[in-house]
């Protein structure tokens, strides 16, 4: 792997495309999954945080990774303001993950909710990466908003289905200047390496890991297929033939002059 | 064996032994309960008719074998497919059902728990509800905790670690106003990371008024959504009033709570119907109101004090565990709550398949935390308990319980926003 292929997030730099979710599973386990995972970026809810010493999220996270606070449990701009900023006062640093969420089935991103929150907290010196439907539009605007990245799900959150949203993530790639991190949906390390074939500058998982039979193990084949996946599109994906096969004569061999 | 709800005081006055007589043998002297109580906030909606339509077409001797294992392959559970997996067709198949409904636990839940405490703060009641230990009639000691009392309950709690607390009180606006339960929400909140609330129901600004107090999740117990038989259990107070109690989860969302709490109690009527309408309660409400957090108690009726007669019936624990393997297949993101009225070996059973939440440290007296937690002896008096518990643990053997399970116990997982 290229040494300078670096992750860059509001002028921090990591080597590691993989952050890892910290919901779901035992805090004791956290430190062998970020080991495992080779991550330096961990989520973890601000609601989770917010405890007393006895289990406090805070303890179990290993010196050195990065911290990403989200703001699980908004359902506005508002209340995911007031959660970003407990977070910083619970000493969890700048970054923020805004997830705002109307819906407590699906627990889908509110879009407009999340521009707005974006903007507000970039003003104050957050750096914001937004979990967000993938729409064109909604990515633009949080590119003007003031986000660090922008972090698209790949399905519902949860349901390890996969890239679900797979054209419109790729539409995002190709058309918005911050780094796409696919995040919510990815159930398997073989899509998460797809992701970043496709030019994705990072995967988000959680879910997938919490469910898996061995945690750590399932942390090490995400890392690999992570690296994988950005090496291939570093090198620049072959040919790929979908349809019938390549005239081995040109079509357009008849042209003279 | 059949429930004999009816016992009479020794210390009841002839006046009230007449009264009580003529309420459980004449139901003409009953007030109407369909029938709306001077205060009682009329809500417009259609959330009631919809849940009583799909219960009363609910016909469960119809589904097959068949039906159950198509509902099992479904990718999504339909109501269809629900009706399917309650009924007696789905009992062969329990084994099949909970590892589906682990599944879905550990997509939505992964392998937390969450732990809470009830706290009673008052037990005065006014109804005359022939089930339960609270009820006007039964000759218990009643008690209502002051400011004080509830502070040092609190602290008592909060000491031993928890850090979420259900707030009850008997059902008695007179003896327990909104206001005081408003005072109690404040202390809590200086407590505790989260306050629930299950008390009687009201009106919605007065659940607004206790969401500024500090609480964020309401629970009322339907106890059974049969109004008929609903009105032979509830012989006499304002909760016999049914239609206003089916409601009170909708008025206490507008009132702006974050979340609310629905049940039946099992074993009052067909536990089947009243399964179906308990989650329908919750399905219609959620897409009428989706930004809310919906969450599944599944009590069963227990003995009280001075009846231990009292029983589930016909709903035994594998009747218990295959209703709540069904609400988590039909309902697979909210939260499912089980109560100390279960046994250890069931809750730590049950935790591993599908509910989210159980109570630890539990007392259903009043002002009994100290006694109970310390074995110090009591120095003031206690107030007894709604219905007698089963699983006494306390947080501490929970929480190394839940961990021995490979499972973790949370704390919290809330902030008041």
């Amino acid at each position: 792997m290229n040494n300078d292929d670096k992750l860059i997030l509001g002028g921090h730099e990591f080597e590691s495309r993989f952050i890892l979710g910290s919901g779901k599973y035992s805090l004791r386990l956290i430190e062998a999954a970020v080991q495992h995972a080779g991550a330096q970026i961990i989520t973890l809810a601000v609601r989770r945080a917010n405890t007393k010493e006895q289990e406090s999220i805070l303890d179990h996270i290993p010196q050195g990774v990065t911290l990403l606070p989200n703001t699980s449990g908004a359902r506005t701009a508002q209340e995911a303001v007031r959660i970003a900023r407990l977070a910083r006062e619970l000493g969890c640093g700048d970054f923020v993950k805004i997830e705002i969420m109307k819906d407590s089935k699906y627990l889908l991103p509110d879009n407009a909710e999340t521009v707005k929150a974006t903007e507000i907290l970039a003003k104050e010196g957050f750096v914001v990466m937004p979990y967000m439907y993938p729409d064109l539009y909604t990515a633009r605007d949080l590119v003007n908003a003031g986000a660090a990245a922008v972090m698209p799900l790949a399905s519902p959150i949860g349901s390890n289905k996969g890239l679900a949203t797979k054209d419109f993530i790729q539409i995002l790639i190709d058309e918005i200047d911050l780094p796409i991190i696919v995040d919510a949906g990815i159930g398997r390390p073989s899509q998460a390496c797809e992701a970043m074939e496709m030019g994705a500058a990072a995967v988000m998982a959680n879910t997938a890991l919490a469910t898996a039979g061995d945690l750590p193990t399932m942390a090490n084949a995400f890392r690999q297929a992570i690296e994988a996946g950005r090496s291939a599109y570093l090198a620049g994906l072959g040919r790929v033939i979908t349809r019938g096969a390549s005239a081995s004569d040109p079509l357009t061999g008849f042209l003279r002059d | 064996m059949d429930n004999s709800f009816f016992v009479d005081s020794a210390h009841l006055s002839k006046e009230a032994l007449e009264k009580k007589h003529r309420l459980e043998n004449d139901p003409s002297f009953r007030k109407n309960h369909m029938e709306y109580l001077e205060g009682m906030e009329v809500l417009k909606s259609d959330i009631c008719e919809k849940v009583m339509a799909q219960m009363k077409s609910y016909d469960y001797a119809k589904y097959t074998a068949k039906d159950v294992k198509a509902a099992l392959e479904h990718e999504t559970c339909t109501i269809e497919d629900f009706k399917a997996l309650l009924s007696p067709a789905a009992e062969p198949f329990l084994e099949q059902m909970a590892q589906r409904a682990r599944l879905e636990t550990s997509k939505h839940f992964g392998n937390t728990v969450y732990i809470f405490t009830p706290l009673y703060i008052a037990n005065y009641c006014e109804n005359y509800c022939v089930y339960c230990g609270f009820n006007c009639y039964n000759d218990i000691n009643r008690m209502k905790l002051n400011e004080q009392q509830i502070e040092h309950e609190m602290k008592v709690i909060a000491d031993s670690g928890m850090e979420e607390i259900l707030i009850l009180t008997g059902e008695s606006r007179a003896k327990s106003d909104v206001k005081y339960i408003g005072e109690a929400c404040k202390l809590a909140r200086k407590y505790f990371r989260m306050v629930g609330l299950e008390i009687y129901p009201v009106n919605t600004d007065e659940y607004k008024y206790l969401h500024e107090c500090g609480a964020d999740y309401v629970t009322v117990f339907q106890e059974t959504y049969d109004s008929d038989r609903y009105e032979q259990l509830h012989l006499f107070g304002h909760k016999r009033v049914w239609p206003y109690r089916f409601d009170a989860q909708e008025r206490a969302i507008l009132g702006g709570m974050r979340g609310v709490a629905f049940s039946a109690l099992l074993g009052l009527a067909d536990f089947r119907k009243d399964a179906l309408a308990t989650a329908m309660h919750v399905y219609y409400l959620q897409r009428k109101y989706p930004h809310v957090e919906m969450s599944l108690s599944c009590p069963r009726l227990r003995p009280i004090k001075n009846n231990d007669t009292i029983n589930p019936l016909e709903v035994h624990e594998k009747q218990l565990c295959q209703i709540i393997c069904a609400y988590r297949i039909f309902l697979p993101y909210v939260g499912i709550t089980v109560s100390s009225r279960e046994s250890a070996r069931f809750r730590n059973g049950i935790v591993k398949i599908a509910a989210t939440k159980i109570s630890a440290g539990v007392s259903t007296g009043i002002g009994d935390h100290e006694s109970k937690y310390t074995g110090k002896e009591a120095d003031a008096p206690e107030g007894d308990e709604q219905f007698e518990i089963d699983d006494g643990r306390s947080l501490g053997t929970m929480y190394k319980d839940i961990e021995g399970e490979g499972l973790q116990p949370v704390l919290n997982d809330y902030l008041y926003v």
